[in-house]
C-alpha cells in the first residue's frame, strides 16, 4: 500500500505547527510527543501504521473551527478520526498530518420524541445514541457491528450500515441535519429537524464522503419507536444455491424481514468450534429475523418456513422465546471472533446482486484453491452485502500481500457481476486503488470535483478514496 | 423540442448547446421559471433490468411513472416512496417520468415511514452540463463506493445534469391497508395525535390532516399497512391511541382513494392563488399554519409537510419564523420558487453548479 511521501516542509515546521495549535486549544488537547502520537498510528485496518505529526482533541465546534483554520493557514493535511474503528484505513494518518479526533465531543444536545429526533455531538458512540432514548421506547436504527465503540462522526463519514438495513436503511437514510466545519474553518448548518433539507442534497453527499469534505461536529438523527418484539428462524441447506434461491423467494413473497444473514460451511464450522451454538452441520445457514407483536411474528415466521420448506431444508429451528433467539444469534455474532481464533483474517465487504450469489460463492471457492488461502463467508444476504473473511498468517512473509491480491480479485468479481467494492466499510486506503475497476475516469473526476468545492486545497484526508494517480495533481496543486 | 433517443445523442446536444436548455421529463410537476430550448428525456425510456427477488429495477429516465408502476405491480411490488400525481394541483397534462420524479425528489405520504425518493435511488447515469456522461452508485442496496452523487442528483431539478438512467430499490406492495380517522381536531391537536401514532411501534405509514376534508370538516388520517391480520391489529391499537371518536376505515378502495387524495393534495386542487410546499418539524406546524394566513392548507408527514394556498404574490417565507424551507410549486412573482439557502450552503451550491454545469446552461436560474 503506497502512501504519499510526507512533505518535509511540514515535518520541519512541526514545532511551529504544534505551537499554533496550542494557542487555540487547551494544552491537554494537543498531543505531539512521539510516544503519545503512536496511539493514533492506525485504525481498524491494523496492517498499516504511521504516527501523525500531532493529534488534537477539540471539545466543541468552535475549537474544531480554530484547529482547521490553523491547519488551513499552515497548509497541513488533517485526518479526521471518530473512534478509529474503520476497517478501510479511513483514519490512517500520514507522517505530515494532524489527526483531529472528535472523542471529547459526546454530549446529547437535544432529544425530541414528538418529532422523533435526537441531536448529538458526533464523538458520541453509535450504541450510546440508542442508550439515550431506549428507556423511552426509541432506538437509533443503523447498527454497525462495531456499534459499542464507533462514533457517529465515523458513521456519517463512512455511511455505515449494519445487519438491519434491509428494513431501516443505512446512516444516510437516518440523518436529518449536521453542523459541519469546512477545511477553511467555516461552520455550516445543513438541514435540521425537518425532513429533506432544502436545496441540493448536500447531506446526501457529505454522508459517505469519508471525512474528505468537512468535519461534522453535531448531527440530528432520526429515532424510531422500538418494535414490540423480534425473533429469528434458523434454516439449514445442503447447497449455497438453494439457500440463495430461498432468500430470493422470501423477498419475492412480500415479507420484509428485518435481517437475513447467511453463513457458509467454513464459517459454520469455525463458529461451532468457537461458540458451540449447536448449529446443524450443512453447506449454508440462513438466519431470518422478523419484528412485530407475537401474533405478527408467528404469522411471518410460519410463512417464511413454508417458503423454505419448498427449498429442501436440512433443518429449521424457530426461536420460540428470547433464550432460543439468543442461541440462534450466538454463533453468527461470534463469527469474527471465531475466525480470529483460527488465524489472522481480512474482512471484505463487496456487495453483489442477490441473484449472483451462487456464482460468486463458486468462484471465490475456486480462487481460494488457486491462492491457497481459506475463505469463510458470512453476510447480510437480504441486501447482497458480502463479508468474505480471508484467512492468512501475518507472520509468514508474503502472506499479507497474497491475501490482499486475493481480496482484490474478489472485489473485482463483485464489480463484474454488477455489484460494488464496498457496501458499508468504505474505500479508505484499502480499496482506493481498485476504484478504477468500478469507475471510469469521468466518474472519478465528477466525484473529485465535489471535493474541489468543499476543500479546494485538498488538505482533508487527502490520500484516501481516489487512486493516488488520479488525485495526484489536485493534492500537489 | 429536442428529443434524443440515446444517451450519446443527449450528450452531443448538451455539448453543442450554445444557450440555455430546459430539461423536460413529463412536464407534470414543473416548478418555477425556466427558459431555453426544451430537451425531452422521453426518448430515453424502457425497463433495462428488473429483479423482483433482489428488489431492484433499472429504467431509462424517460420511462413513464405509469409504466414503472405497472411493471412493479405485476410482481406485487411498488415504489415505496409513493410519488404524487401533480397534474390536478398544477393543472398540467402528460405523463410523469421516473426521471422527473427523481429530479424532483418527489415523495408522497409514505415518506414519513419508508423514506423519500432519494432513499430509494441506488444508482444514476447522467449527462453533466459539459456533455460528459457520468455514472454513480449502482444497482445494489448497500454501496459506499466513492461519493454519493446519486443523492446529489435527486432533487437537483436537472440543474447539475440530465438523468438518463436510474436504478431503484423497490419494495413489496402492502397486501392490505386500513385508515384510522379522527374528525374535528384543530391543527395543534391533530399534530399531537399524529405524533403519538408515529411514536408507537405500529409503523404508521401515513399521517395527514386536512382542516377542510372532503365532507367540509376537519379530518385526521392515520394509515397502517401489512398483511390482513396485522393491519386489523395495528388499526385497532392506533384507534385506541388516537382517543375517543376514532373510527377505522377498512374498505380497501376507500382507503386507497383517501390516500391518493392526500398524496395528490386534493384539498388544494382548483382555485386561484399560489401553492406552497413547506417542510418544518411537525411540532412547529400549528404555529406556521397560524402565522402564514393561508386560504387553505393540508398537512402530511405527521405535520412535517404543509401544503398551503396563498393569495397570489405573497412572500410566505417572511411569515414562517421557524427553521425549515418552503417551495412555491405554483404561481409566480418576485419571490424565488426555491428557498434561499444560508450563506455557507449557498456558497457550496454555487461551487457545485459551477463544476457540474460550467456554462450555466441546464435549467439556469431554476433553483438559485
Amino acid at each position: 500500500m503506497e502512501m504519499p511521501k510526507p512533505d518535509d516542509m511540514i515535518l520541519n515546521r512541526k514545532d511551529a505547527i504544534v505551537a499554533a495549535l496550542q494557542e487555540v486549544l487547551p494544552s491537554d488537547a494537543v498531543i505531539h510527543d512521539a510516544f503519545e502520537t503512536k496511539a493514533y498510528e492506525c485504525d481498524g485496518l491494523t496492517a498499516y501504521r504511521c504516527p501523525p505529526l500531532a493529534a488534537v482533541l477539540p471539545a466543541s465546534t468552535e475549537e474544531v473551527a480554530a484547529v482547521l483554520k490553523v491547519c488551513h493557514r499552515m497548509g497541513v493535511p488533517v485526518v479526521p478520526r471518530g473512534s478509529g474503528t474503520s476497517l478501510a484505513g479511513g483514519a490512517l494518518p500520514t507522517e505530515d498530518s494532524v489527526i483531529l479526533g472528535v472523542a471529547r465531543m459526546n454530549d446529547v444536545i437535544e432529544t425530541n420524541y414528538a418529532d422523533r429526533y435526537i441531536r448529538v455531538q458526533t464523538g458520541r458512540t453509535n450504541l450510546s445514541v440508542t442508550g439515550a432514548v431506549e428507556e423511552d421506547g426509541f432506538f437509533y436504527a443503523p447498527d454497525p457491528s462495531s456499534q459499542l465503540a464507533c462514533a457517529i462522526a465515523g458513521n456519517i463519514a463512512m455511511n455505515s450500515g449494519g445487519a438491519h438495513c434491509l428494513k431501516y436503511g443505512v446512516t444516510t437514510n437516518n440523518l436529518m441535519g449536521v453542523t459541519m466545519v469546512t477545511m477553511d474553518g467555516e461552520v455550516i448548518e445543513i438541514g435540521r429537524a425537518h425532513l429533506d433539507a432544502g436545496g441540493l442534497d448536500l447531506l446526501g453527499v457529505i454522508c459517505g464522503s469519508e471525512g474528505q469534505l468537512g468535519v461534522v461536529t453535531e448531527a440530528t438523527l432520526r429515532i424510531l419507536p422500538k418494535p414490540e418484539g423480534a425473533r429469528p428462524v434458523l434454516m439449514a441447506f445442503n447447497s449455497n444455491e438453494v439457500a440463495g434461491e430461498c432468500v430470493s423467494d422470501i423477498i419475492k413473497s412480500g415479507i420484509l424481514p428485518v435481517a437475513i444473514e447467511f453463513m457458509d460451511r467454513p464459517c459454520i464450522e469455525a463458529c461451532e468450534a468457537f461458540a458451540k451454538a449447536g448449529y446443524p452441520m450443512c453447506e449454508a445457514l440462513l438466519i431470518v429475523e422478523v419484528e412485530g407483536s407475537e401474533m405478527e411474528i408467528d404469522a411471518q415466521l410460519a410463512q417464511i418456513m413454508d417458503i423454505a420448506a419448498r427449498n429442501d431444508p436440512v433443518e429449521m429451528r424457530e426461536a420460540k422465546d428470547a433464550d432460543e433467539a439468543g442461541r440462534i444469534w450466538l454463533g453468527r455474532k461470534s463469527a469474527f471472533g471465531a475466525m480470529g481464533q483460527i488465524n489472522d483474517y481480512m474482512c471484505l465487504d463487496g456487495t453483489i446482486p442477490v441473484s449472483a450469489l451462487p456464482e460468486v460463492l463458486r468462484r471465490i471457492k475456486q480462487m481460494s484453491a488457486e491462492y491457497g488461502l481459506d475463505v469463510a463467508n458470512v453476510f447480510h444476504a437480504g441486501d447482497g452485502n458480502m463479508h468474505p473473511l480471508i484467512l492468512f498468517d501475518a507472520n509468514k512473509p508474503g502472506d499479507l500481500e497474497l491475501c490482499e491480491a486475493f481480496g482484490a480479485d474478489i472485489l473485482r468479481l463483485c464489480v463484474e457481476v454488477g455489484g460494488c467494492l464496498t457496501g458499508e466499510h468504505g474505500v479508505g486506503v484499502e480499496k482506493r486503488d481498485l476504484m478504477s475497476d468500478q469507475f471510469d475516469p469521468a466518474d472519478l473526476e465528477a466525484q473529485m470535483r465535489v471535493k474541489d468545492v468543499f476543500d479546494p486545497a485538498w488538505l482533508l484526508n487527502p490520500a484516501k478514496v481516489f487512486p493516488l494517480a488520479a488525485s495526484r495533481d489536485r493534492r500537489h496543486a | 423540442m429536442m428529443r434524443p433517443g440515446t444517451e450519446a445523442e443527449l450528450a452531443e446536444i448538451v455539448r453543442d448547446a450554445t444557450g440555455p436548455l430546459r430539461i423536460v421529463g413529463g412536464g407534470t410537476r414543473s416548478v418555477g421559471p425556466t427558459g431555453g430550448e426544451a430537451v425531452s428525456t422521453a426518448g430515453l425510456s424502457g425497463v433495462r433490468l428488473y429483479e423482483p427477488g433482489a428488489l431492484t429495477l433499472v429504467v431509462g429516465a424517460g420511462t413513464s411513472l405509469g409504466e414503472v408502476e405497472t411493471v412493479l405491480a405485476g410482481e406485487g411490488q411498488a415504489l415505496a416512496f409513493e410519488p404524487s400525481d401533480m397534474r390536478g394541483l398544477l393543472a398540467t397534462t402528460g405523463d410523469s417520468t421516473i426521471g422527473g420524479v427523481i429530479a424532483a425528489n418527489a415523495s408522497g405520504p409514505r415518506r414519513i415511514q419508508a423514506g423519500a425518493a432519494r432513499d430509494f435511488a441506488l444508482g444514476v447515469r447522467f449527462v453533466d452540463g459539459a456533455g460528459e456522461i457520468i455514472k454513480n452508485g449502482g444497482r445494489v442496496m448497500k454501496n459506499v463506493t466513492g461519493y454519493d452523487l446519486v443523492k446529489l442528483m435527486c432533487g437537483s431539478w436537472g440543474t447539475l445534469g440530465v438523468l438518463t438512467e436510474i436504478s431503484l430499490k423497490v419494495l413489496p406492495a402492502p397486501k392490505s391497508r386500513a385508515c384510522v380517522l379522527v374528525y374535528g381536531l384543530s391543527v395543534g391537536d391533530a399534530v399531537e395525535v399524529m405524533s403519538r401514532a408515529l411514536g408507537s411501534p405500529y409503523e404508521v405509514t401515513g399521517a395527514a390532516h386536512a382542516p377542510v376534508g372532503v365532507d367540509g370538516h376537519p379530518v385526521t388520517m392515520l394509515r397502517v399497512e401489512g398483511f390482513e391480520a396485522q393491519v386489523a391489529y395495528r388499526a385497532a391499537e392506533i384507534a385506541k391511541l388516537a382517543g375517543d371518536g376514532a373510527v377505522i376505515e377498512s374498505d380497501p378502495d376507500k382507503v386507497a382513494a383517501g390516500w391518493a387524495w392526500v398524496r395528490d393534495v386534493g384539498a388544494l386542487q382548483g382555485g386561484a392563488g399560489d401553492i406552497w410546499r413547506i417542510s418544518v418539524k411537525p411540532s412547529d406546524a400549528a404555529t406556521v399554519v397560524e402565522a402564514i394566513g393561508a386560504e387553505a392548507v393540508m398537512l402530511d408527514w405527521g405535520g412535517g409537510l404543509i401544503w398551503a394556498r396563498m393569495a397570489e404574490g405573497t412572500d410566505l417565507r417572511a411569515r414562517m419564523h421557524v427553521p425549515g424551507h418552503a417551495t412555491r410549486v405554483r404561481g409566480g412573482g418576485d419571490v424565488p420558487a426555491f428557498h434561499p439557502q444560508n450563506a455557507g450552503v449557498a456558497k457550496i451550491e454555487a461551487g457545485l453548479r459551477a463544476r457540474f454545469d460550467p456554462r450555466g446552461i441546464l435549467n439556469p436560474g431554476l433553483m438559485a
